[in-house]
């Protein structure tokens, strides 16, 4: 039944860039589908020619194999005029869309798998914060996060207390707002779409929006393949594969509050295609 | 002030040999990021003016362009390393040895990297094949290196790491994202922790520092 509630999901199945340099084969929930087509026009359809719908909204193209989709989430800090946008290509990681999902709202990691980048031993501590599912929006929301990183950013010259807050519109995409370097008064977007190709393998699209005139591009595409690529490892080896959501399988610490927050969002809400629980 | 420039991509295990290297001979140099992927631009006019094989790393200093990632690592320790020991250049049989590693590290390259490209970036290579391949690959490098603790040795030549090592070490540690754990390679895991335990190391995606395996050791 998981994949049913999946199916009316929105997924990005190629980039922008890469649809001007041709087609692409894109695995989405166990289908294979063909990407093709115009940016001003994008074609996705399955190997019996089926069509889906496909929208372009944040430098990649989106589609849903359900009947009833629900609505593609918005990003308005993402579309801000002077923002740099910078689509960082596609990672493939053999493990659960929803563990590439929750490995990107763990901030206890920095310090020991991001070292000197986001973050630095003895400051390993974080900071009380605010994890909440916000009933209206029907989010995941984290705020009131601070931290301290050597190199927060490619912009930024040196080590700076950082603020994160973090939102989960939709079970395979996750945004993260952080405190802009060159910026103090704005925050730079940060996002991460993961193609689920199975339960247990997903492309994950790295995408941000900043305010950075003077980095360049391969640089602020190659600080973030650093950043992503030292969690692959990590992830193609967490055991259990699917991510457990049962309370009993939880351990509660302060760090994983938002953890916490987004495995209880989505057993609500039975998006459990990636996912172990005792009802599924 | 800056010694060479390295045209560099910091995903790719042969741009890392020659950041490990410089970083074990203590040498500064630039770096200028090329976006090897997803934008290929090691394949654009400008790099292809540079290397017209369109590969990465690219090193130049001076007026000297170098493409080729072994003869990068022989460059820096022939000027860098004023003891001769990372490349003992001058007994013809050593020499003969070290070189013959630079073929290994070679091989490597073009089985277990592209099994890895393939795996991470969904390279457009066959999958099955390059794994098989760096399977063999991997196997193979046990066997040398069994070898070589055999003869009570810690290196792949003599009694000190030389650029043998560092050719070979970045797909052999990388082999993981490929999916090629080292479980089964006993020999492997002891290089590669010695190598690891260089001072001056230092790290990428998919290899890191020992003080962190060792801290995860005891929780
Ligand atoms: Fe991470």
């Amino acid at each position: 039944m998981s994949r049913e509630h999946a199916l009316n999901d929105w997924y990005a199945v190629a980039d922008v860039p890469g649809l001007t340099r041709g087609p692409r084969k894109a695995r989405l929930l166990g289908c294979d589908l063909r990407v093709s087509g115009q940016v001003d026009d994008p074609v996705v359809t399955d190997e019996a020619g089926h069509r889906y719908p496909a929208q372009v909204r944040y430098d990649h193209i989106w589609t849903t194999l359900g009947d009833d989709p629900r609505a593609l989430f918005e990003i308005p800090e993402g579309e801000q005029p002077g923002r740099r946008r910078v689509p960082c290509g596609v990672v493939r990681v053999k493990c659960s869309p929803l563990r590439a999902v929750e490995n990107f709202l763990d901030i206890a990691h920095f310090p020991f798998v991001h070292t000197d980048i986001l973050g630095a031993e003895p400051h390993t501590e974080v900071m009380a914060y605010k994890a909440e599912i916000r009933e209206e929006e029907d989010e995941v929301w984290a705020t009131n996060i601070s931290f301290y990183q050597p190199q927060a950013a490619k912009s930024a010259g040196g080590g700076i207390t950082t603020k994160y807050a973090y939102r989960v519109h939709a079970p395979t995409t996750a945004v993260l707002y952080k405190t802009c370097p060159p910026r103090p008064e704005e925050m730079d977007v940060i996002a991460i779409f993961v193609q689920p190709r199975s339960e247990t393998e997903c492309d994950v699209w790295p995408w941000m929006a900043l305010y950075d005139d003077s980095s360049e591009f391969a640089e602020l595409v190659q600080f973030q393949q650093e950043i992503f690529l030292q969690d692959r490892s990590i992830l193609e080896n967490q055991r259990p594969t699917r991510l457990p959501l049962d309370p009993k399988m939880e351990i509660p610490t302060r760090a994983d509050l938002t953890s916490i927050a987004y495995r209880r969002w989505l057993k609500r809400r039975g998006a459990y295609y990636g996912a172990m629980t005792e009802d599924a | 002030m800056s010694s060479f420039t390295l045209y560099n991509y910091v995903l790719s295990g042969n741009c890392y040999k020659v950041r490990l290297m410089a970083a074990l001979l203590g040498v500064e140099y630039d770096t200028v990021a090329v976006d090897f992927y997803p934008g290929f631009e090691h394949r654009s006019e400008p790099m292809l003016a540079l290397n017209p094989s369109g590969t990465l790393p690219i090193l130049t200093a001076d007026d000297m362009v170098l493409t080729e990632t072994q003869a990068m690592l022989g460059w820096l320790a022939a000027k860098f390393d004023p003891t001769g020991r990372w490349y003992p250049a001058d007994d013809p049989v050593v020499s003969g040895e070290v070189l013959q590693w630079l073929g290994v590290a070679s091989r490597l390259t073009g089985s277990v990297g592209a099994a890895r490209l393939h795996a991470m970036l969904d390279w457009p290579v066959d999958g099955e094949a390059v794994r098989k391949d760096a399977l063999k690959e991997l196997q193979g490098f046990e066997l040398l290196l069994t070898d070589r603790v055999f003869a009570g040795q810690t290196w792949l030549v003599g009694d000190h790491p030389t650029i043998a090592d560092i050719a070979c070490f970045p797909y052999v540690a990388l082999s993981p994202d490929a999916g090629l754990e080292h479980d089964g390679f006993p020999a492997i895991r002891n290089w590669l922790y010695a190598v690891r335990s260089l001072p001056g190391f230092v790290t990428m995606p998919g290899i890191h520092q020992l003080h962190e395996l060792r801290e995860g050791a005891h929780g």
